[in-house]
């Protein structure tokens, strides 16, 4: 870990303006920030500590939906009545990750800026576009079980490990920010996570400094909530896959996939097919999937999940 | 105490306190924080210092240049170590590559330097400065396309050959040929590798975590090239080893050497993402097994040949003892070949040996017992021994195998089974069940211990035996209490410290037997002191609720101590029994998983290991250290994988994110049964290892349950739910 400078933030703008700065981070929770710093993955040159800004409320708007401050943490958000009775994916979604410890700490906006879990990410001897631009990738033809079957390219082949954002991109969710100039924009969560293409390194749609205040969700939209992750081990391990969904009664719905691409995956095209059951909806879901040979399985894996989903929404 | 004819009665016979449930003496400090471990000795020594490790960023070649500049300047850096200005360092017995390594290097991960600081941040933040250019070399990290280049091994592992194994696997009417493999494995236990070093002229005290104390004093002897006499090592409290802790490692040799050029105490500890490529681990192995039988079951022919890999010098995985000796067949073979890899060195890990050789052959028998139609374990029972197959002579001193599993069978409702596979299901989960044998040697070493009786009556015991988490201070604290006659609360034990007298310490189960039965020797020496000193008939007197009696006449143990005390040391050695007796211990292991008709996803919902291990000396700490060891077979079985990158030749998934190992909500029902059972020809406790026996079958159990639920025969551990998914049928 190299050394840094810290302040508390006492404003959303002001931590915005400080975060401007070249070097500059935000930490809120830590759980993935203080790892990767010290692997010296991550290497600010100061840290502006969000926890004190008084964002860390669960209101309804007026539109009917909820605001979510960007430091509500994980566990209070999955506790949350209001989220379990309209929300059920996204309290469902926050329980299947990571431990209770951590949820603890785990704040909204950390957990949708986690970065992936690539071991190569993760071991700075070896060559990686998206910790160090230009160097290669070494999960290409390494070690890729995990990785990416869709939406990848030839400079990273990653995944977004988040399972609470599958459940917001399922949720049409709004992230709410402040720019470093001081003013705030809203992003949809189709539009926030991006596809590695030839930068992996950038990974959403911040611009630099620009601070999460909150997440809102539109109006419940009922259905059933279903949220289905897939692993090898029962408890505390990222998605092989996972699959949010919102069923209705008339079999129409909304889904999204985690595990399988650089962000969560959803293609408003594949939920026309709900109806028609699952191995249309893999169709048009996975259409252009590029798996490697260690994480082809992902792709039947996918259709049989669904078809779980499908099966559990019908009982 | 020499001990080489059976056991008759002694003292711990009356088992007023052996063979009881206690409670961990070792318990209060550990649950309260205060039992001290490795890294955790902040006041031993004033004015420690903090030493980080740089590991090699290739697999192998040569380091070209080291750029300390950087590093050296870099706040609060104290020195650095590298190979280049360390002086000369020597082996030791138990290591097969350089602790510190460079300008060769032997594997990803080794050691090259140590930066020493006056803060542990610092240290850590200079170490990333420090500039290593090297140059690579090819190297082998594929076991499969190394494997035809593999040659007999060095040392103990010669082929085994009884009989005319060919001609009776060609004409036997039924016949399995069938290949397994099982992955490189991490240990991956709580506590890191760690060590405090100490330097008081040419005397060294080190503080580590360590489960062998005289190996791994005489081996950091023969490193630095010192008299051991010049070394203590202190280890007291240990957060697991599995194997990975049974020498001396990077952290030890590199905190000794930091401490010296810093003219410093200095401490070490190996980062989780080290432990995995820096430490040992089980290496991979291909099996292939042949077994040719009657129609009616009997075994005529049983073959096992096992491929391992290793750097230069290393070892193989013993993977075909258990076939040795397991099941009857008047054919046998076994063979074990070593390949050159140059992944990270291979050694001893969690039951070396039978374990990953059970995992293989407990298929291989439930494959075959399906081909005969035969139910497993009767299959089993059918082909039961009491003598040592390659040497009828030869008995088991005890082998209640076949009891294991007609008790095993019975508690866990085998009879109640699906026998065709894929037909049980509930709700989601298909739900299969599987058996396996479960076997593994009991093995002898000479154990040493000194008691110390005062004139409060307390009984001190003190051996360099270690507890590694499994229960060595109460076990020894309950065989000191028996003996002499006193409660719990009247003995002290003292373990894991190089000036104690030397034990069997901890590793392949024999540390349990072994070191009570040094205690026990010591004991019976002090009883005669004690007898000696009142003028007691020692045969006749009797040593009870603190006072030794003779007829009338009855003196407390406080009295007969004195204000000086009395001593006694002595060492339990084994004469010939064990060639005489073939000595092992049994279980059954019985699993039942399901597995999501949908994902494929498979979990464990209970599991049962009868066991007969002899004596067990305390059933709580036994159940503990059993249920422990099914929870590892499980993860052997699901999800321990080392992944190997077989171009850059390093194990990719190192920290506890990448390498799985079980949760709680992977293990949700055990159960333990130990059968009664006394083995005088093991020793005077009569009792045998048991920690390693119960994770030793459980790997198949789980495989077989998984066959049996899903249809799909998975041979290739670990059994994971991508191999469950082709060719199967929508759903
Ligand atoms: C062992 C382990 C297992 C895990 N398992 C899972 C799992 O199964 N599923 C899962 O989904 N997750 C899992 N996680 C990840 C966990 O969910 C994230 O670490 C957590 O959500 C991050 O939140 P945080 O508040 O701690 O973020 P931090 O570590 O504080 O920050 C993460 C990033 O977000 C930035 N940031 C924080 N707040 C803001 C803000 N308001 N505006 C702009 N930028 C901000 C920081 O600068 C940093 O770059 C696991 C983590 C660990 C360590
Ligand atoms: S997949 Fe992406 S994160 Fe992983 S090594 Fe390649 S570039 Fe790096």
């Amino acid at each position: 870990m190299r050394s840094f400078t810290y302040e508390r933030a006492s404003s959303p703008a002001e931590a915005a303006a400080a975060a401007s700065a070249e070097g500059a981070k935000f930490i809120a929770g830590g759980t993935n920030l203080l790892d990767l710093m010290k692997l010296e993955i991550e290497t600010p040159t100061h840290l502006i500590d969000v926890n004190d800004l008084a964002l860390d409320r669960i209101e309804t708007t007026p539109e009917g939906g909820l605001r979510i401050g960007a430091l509500v943490r994980n566990t209070d958000l999955a506790a949350d009545e209001r989220v379990r009775r309209d929300y059920g994916l996204l309290s469902r979604a926050l329980l299947a990750g990571a431990s209770g410890q951590l949820r603890n700490k785990a704040t909204t906006a950390g957990n949708l800026l986690q970065r992936t879990r690539c071991p190569y990410f993760y071991d700075t001897n070896q060559p990686c576009n998206k910790r160090q631009p230009g160097s290669g990738c070494a999960a290409i033809g390494g070690f890729s079980r995990q990785h990416a079957v869709i939406g990848a390219s030839e400079m990273c082949i990653a995944t977004h490990p988040s399972d609470m954002a599958v459940a917001m991109r399922v949720l049409d969710a709004t992230v709410e920010t402040v720019r470093p100039d001081g003013t705030a924009r809203s992003i949809p969560i189709a539009e926030f996570h991006r596809l590695p293409g030839d930068t992996p390194h950038v990974e959403n749609a911040l611009i630099p400094g620009e601070l999460i205040t909150a997440v809102t969700l539109p109006r419940p939209v009922g259905g059933t909530h279903i949220y289905h992750k897939v692993r090898d081990r029962a408890s505390y391990a990222f998605a092989l896959v996972s699959a949010g969904a919102i069923v209705q009664r008339d079999g129409t719905g909304h889904i999204a996939l985690g595990g399988v691409a650089h962000k969560p995956w959803r293609v408003e095209a594949a939920e026309a097919e709900l109806p028609r059951g699952a191995k249309a909806v893999a169709e048009q879901l996975l259409a252009d999937a590029k798996p490697t040979q260690e994480n082809a399985f992902k792709l039947p894996l996918v259709e049989r999940t669904l078809a779980a989903v499908l099966a559990e929404a019908r009982t | 105490m020499r001990f080489d004819t059976p056991a008759t009665t002694n003292p711990i016979d009356q088992l007023k306190i052996v063979g009881k449930p206690t409670d961990r003496i070792d318990g209060p400090l550990k649950t309260t924080g205060t039992a001290p471990y490795a890294y955790e000795w902040h006041d031993v020594v004033p004015n420690q210092a903090y030493g980080y490790v740089v590991g090699s960023a290739i697999a192998k070649g040569r380091i070209a240049s080291i750029d300390l500049t950087k590093a050296r300047a870099a706040p609060g850096v104290l020195a650095i170590v590298t190979a280049e200005n360390a002086g000369k360092l020597g082996k030791g017995d138990w290591n097969t590559a350089k602790l510190l390594g460079g300008p060769d290097i032997q594997h990803y991960h080794q050691a090259i330097a140590l930066v020493v600081a006056e803060t542990f941040e610092q240290a850590r933040a200079a170490a990333q400065l420090v500039r290593v250019d090297y140059i690579r070399a090819q190297g082998a990290f594929d076991l499969a396309s190394a494997k035809d280049s593999a040659i007999v091994p060095d040392g103990a592992t010669p082929d085994t050959a009884v009989g005319d194994f060919a001609s009776a696997f060609a004409s036997a009417p039924v016949e399995l040929d069938a290949t397994y493999t099982t992955p490189d494995q991490g240990h991956a236990m709580m506590e890191p590798h760690a060590s405090i070093a100490a330097w008081d002229g040419d005397k060294l005290t080190l503080w580590t975590s360590n489960q062998m104390i005289a190996w791994s004093t005489g081996d950091m002897a023969k490193t630095l090239g010192i008299p051991k006499e010049n070394i203590r090592l202190i280890s007291p409290f240990i957060g697991g080893g599995f194997g990975g802790k049974l020498f001396v490692r990077s952290d030890a040799v590199l905190a000794v050497l930091g401490a010296r050029a810093a003219r410093r105490p200095v401490k070490v500890a190996l980062a989780r993402p080290f432990m995995f490529n820096n430490t040992t681990h089980r290496p991979a192995t291909i099996q292939r097994i042949r077994i040719g039988a009657t129609r009616d079951g009997k075994i005529t022919a049983i073959g096992h040949e096992s491929w391992s890999g290793d750097l230069p010098g290393g070892g193989p995985e013993n993977a075909v003892q258990q076939t040795r000796l397991l099941y009857a067949g008047a054919n046998r073979m076994t063979a074990t070949r070593l390949a050159v890899l140059d992944l990270p060195e291979g050694n001893a890990m969690r039951a070396p040996g039978e374990a990953p050789g059970l995992m293989a052959l407990e298929i291989a028998m439930d494959e075959m017992a399906e081909k005969l139609d035969i139910d497993p374990v009767e299959f089993r029972i059918l082909n039961d021994t009491q003598v040592d197959p390659e040497n009828p002579d030869r008995r088991f001193s005890q082998r209640q195998l076949v009891e294991c599993l007609r008790i095993g069978a019975e508690r866990f409702g085998w009879k109640t089974r699906g026998v065709r596979t894929g037909r049980v299901r509930e709700g989601r989960w298909l739900i299969g069940v599987g058996v396996a044998a479960g076997f593994r040697n009991n093995l002898l070493t000479t154990s040493a211990a000194r008691v110390r009786l005062d004139h409060r009556g307390v009984v001190t015991v003190e051996t360099d035996m270690t507890d590694i988490g499994t229960g060595s201070y109460t076990i020894i604290a309950q065989t000191a209490a028996e003996m002499m006659g006193v409660p719990l609360d009247k003995v002290v034990v003292r373990l894991g410290d190089s000036i104690f007298p030397v034990s069997a310490g901890s590793g392949g189960q024999w540390g349990a037997n072994n070191s009570t039965s040094g205690v026990y020797a010591a004991c019976v020496k002090l009883r005669e002191a004690v007898t000696q000193k009142l003028g007691f008939n020692s045969a006749e007197a009797l040593f009870e609720d603190g006072n030794v009696r003779l007829g009338s006449r009855s003196v407390s143990l406080a009295e007969a101590a004195g204000e000086a005390g009395l001593v006694a040391e002595d060492a339990i050695e084994y004469g010939n029994l064990a060639k005489q007796y073939q000595q092992s211990t049994f279980a059954a292991h019985f699993v039942e998983v399901g597995v999501d008709v949908a994902t494929r996803e498979i979990r464990v919902r209970r599991m049962l290991a009868v066991c007969a291990a002899g004596r067990i000396l305390n059933p709580k700490s036994a159940r503990s250290q059993v249920i422990g060891a099914m929870t590892m077979g499980v993860g052997a079985a699901l999800m321990e994988e080392l992944a190997v990158d077989k171009r850059h030749g390093f194990f990719v998934n190192h920290d506890l994110a990448g390498y799985e190992v079980p949760v709680h909500a992977d293990i949700p029902h055990q159960e333990v049964v130990f059968l009664d059972e006394t083995d005088p020809i093991s020793s005077p406790m009569k009792a045998k290892g048991v920690g390693e026996l119960g994770l030793c079958g459980v790997g198949a159990a789980i495989a077989n349950a998984v066959y049996n639920a899903s249809g799909v025969r998975v041979r290739d551990y670990p059994v994971t739910l991508d191999k469950l998914l082709s060719g199967l049928p929508e759903i």
